[in-house]
């Protein structure tokens, strides 16, 4: 893996990642909100609650229940996709649930329900971890208990090189072993609470790819550090 | 800003940032004690105190609190009492023993009907629900005046140190106010010009609420908007 060597389709280093952007309290009338880019893909999420769950038999008297909701906008991409939900966006709204609630504390809440509404507005790959990202300041921005924050970024394997967040052109990647996308979420401590994996990879690799995850993750944490820090001006005048 | 009287400066922390550390601090709201370290738990205010310290919300819903005055509005009535709404996760319940005079069991819709708003303080918190009460001074129906909504976690600036904000509102609009920890506000004054001047100062509060010195500020506000009328 001789770094130098290999191009990515758009110059960018193989560790490196689109400019990212982050921003909190987009959406004046959620309890809590947020917006995250990685370069041309851009996620909001808006926040309600903790509340009353509904219907009532979904009700969980010992714990709160954390509820996501993945949308994918029918103008996100180039080809029109059917608006409303489908297989891939229920799955993927399982999947963020699963990789916010090992950092939420919502056992203070019993029988009620934080909902999380994610909305892909412009999607060039890695949504899901953009959607993640989004929903974790959303979630911080409204105030829930959580052990610390959570950052998600996608690692690719373009034939046999590794590289930092992935873009629509890497993800159609077909040259030699084609093109492997393994989104991976951890806490701020670097413990991982999701990752996901189609496609062919051997073990050093993936530790490899989890080592990069790792230093990718500190600096989208510093993104939302800032971008949650900034939304208030203790000496505005 | 303020100045501190010892220790650490108030700043925004987000969950999981560590605030200070060092053996004699002691985790109050909001926070956790890791080892000798203070960790935030939730996006908010830090501010310590004689060695407490705690996370002071930005934002989120209203946390309700037994002893909290709020603002509801009737939702339901059952034949033990009313179901209120006071813009809380839970639905809070006001039972008939709490209503300060007797009331027969056909004439509840009397006392209060669905869609009344109402002046009661929270007398119990728990996994079934909130309980709520209107036997005491200043709790009541709500007839007339105007009732606003504000963010909850602006409320304890809009009163102000041992209500000194809410005093110089009163003085300055003549209106009577009754400030809801859940964030609604009724205002009560002698001509609806009155209510509206209360209600866009209040508004200026909750826009302001992080500059320090914000009672001179309104202060001023009050002279400016009392000029400009001349």
């Amino acid at each position: 893996m001789a770094e130098g060597t290999f191009k990515r389709t758009d110059g960018r280093g193989v560790e490196e990642m689109r400019p990212m952007k982050a921003e909190v309290g987009v959406v004046p009338n959620a309890d809590g909100s947020a917006m995250f880019s990685f370069g041309n893909t851009v996620a909001i999420a808006a926040v309600y609650g903790p509340g009353k769950m509904h219907p009532q038999h979904s009700q969980n008297p010992e714990k709160g229940t954390l509820r996501c909701n993945y949308n994918m906008l029918s103008f996100s991409v180039s080809d029109r996709i059917r608006p409303g939900p489908s297989r891939r966006s229920t799955e993927i709204s399982k999947i963020t649930e699963w990789s916010l609630e090992p950092a939420l504390m919502i056992k203070r809440y019993p029988s009620m329900v934080v909902d999380v509404y994610i909305h892909i507005i412009q999607a060039d790959a890695s949504t899901r971890c953009a959607g993640i990202n989004a929903a974790a300041l959303a979630l911080a921005h409204a105030g829930i208990p959580m052990k610390g924050m959570i950052s998600s970024v996608s690692i690719g394997k373009l034939d046999k090189q590794l590289v930092v967040d992935v873009d629509k052109n890497e993800e159609d990647w077909e040259e030699g072993e084609g093109a492997t996308d393994i989104p991976i979420t951890m806490t701020q401590d670097g413990e991982i609470t999701h990752i996901q994996l189609d496609g062919k990879i051997n073990g050093e690799e993936l530790k490899q790819a989890i080592e990069l995850a790792r230093k990718a993750t500190k600096e989208i944490y510093e993104v939302q550090k800032k971008a949650l820090k900034g939304s208030v001006d203790l000496n505005k005048k | 800003m303020n100045k501190m009287t010892e220790g650490m400066e108030r700043k925004i922390v987000i969950p999981g940032e560590l605030i200070v550390a060092g053996e004699e601090y002691l985790p109050g709201e909001g926070t956790e004690k890791n080892g000798s370290e203070i960790v935030a738990l939730r996006y908010g205010l830090a501010e310590e105190s004689n060695h407490l310290v705690k996370v002071i919300a930005l934002s989120g819903v209203y946390q309700p609190r037994i002893g909290n005055v709020v603002i509801g509005k009737v939702e339901n009535i059952t034949f033990y009492g009313w179901v209120i709404s006071i813009d809380a996760a839970d639905d809070a319940f006001l039972p008939l023993q709490e209503v300060p005079k007797y009331v027969s069991k056909e004439g509840l819709s009397e006392v209060l009907d669905i869609g009344d708003m109402v002046v009661a303080k929270i007398i119990g918190v728990n996994t079934r629900g909130i309980d709520l009460t209107i036997k005491s001074r200043g709790l009541e129906r709500i007839d007339d005046g105007l009732v606003i909504k504000i963010n909850p976690n602006k409320v304890p600036r809009v009163i102000g140190k041992e209500g000194s904000m809410i005093n110089l509102i009163k003085d300055n609009s003549g209106c009577n106010i009754t400030v809801g920890q859940n964030g609604l506000i009724w205002i009560l004054g002698k001509n609806i010009e009155d209510e509206l001047l209360v209600k866009k100062v209040i508004n200026f509060i909750t826009e302001k609420s992080f500059i320090s010195g914000l009672t001179e500020e309104v202060e001023e506000w009050f002279k400016n908007e009392k000029g400009g009328n001349k």
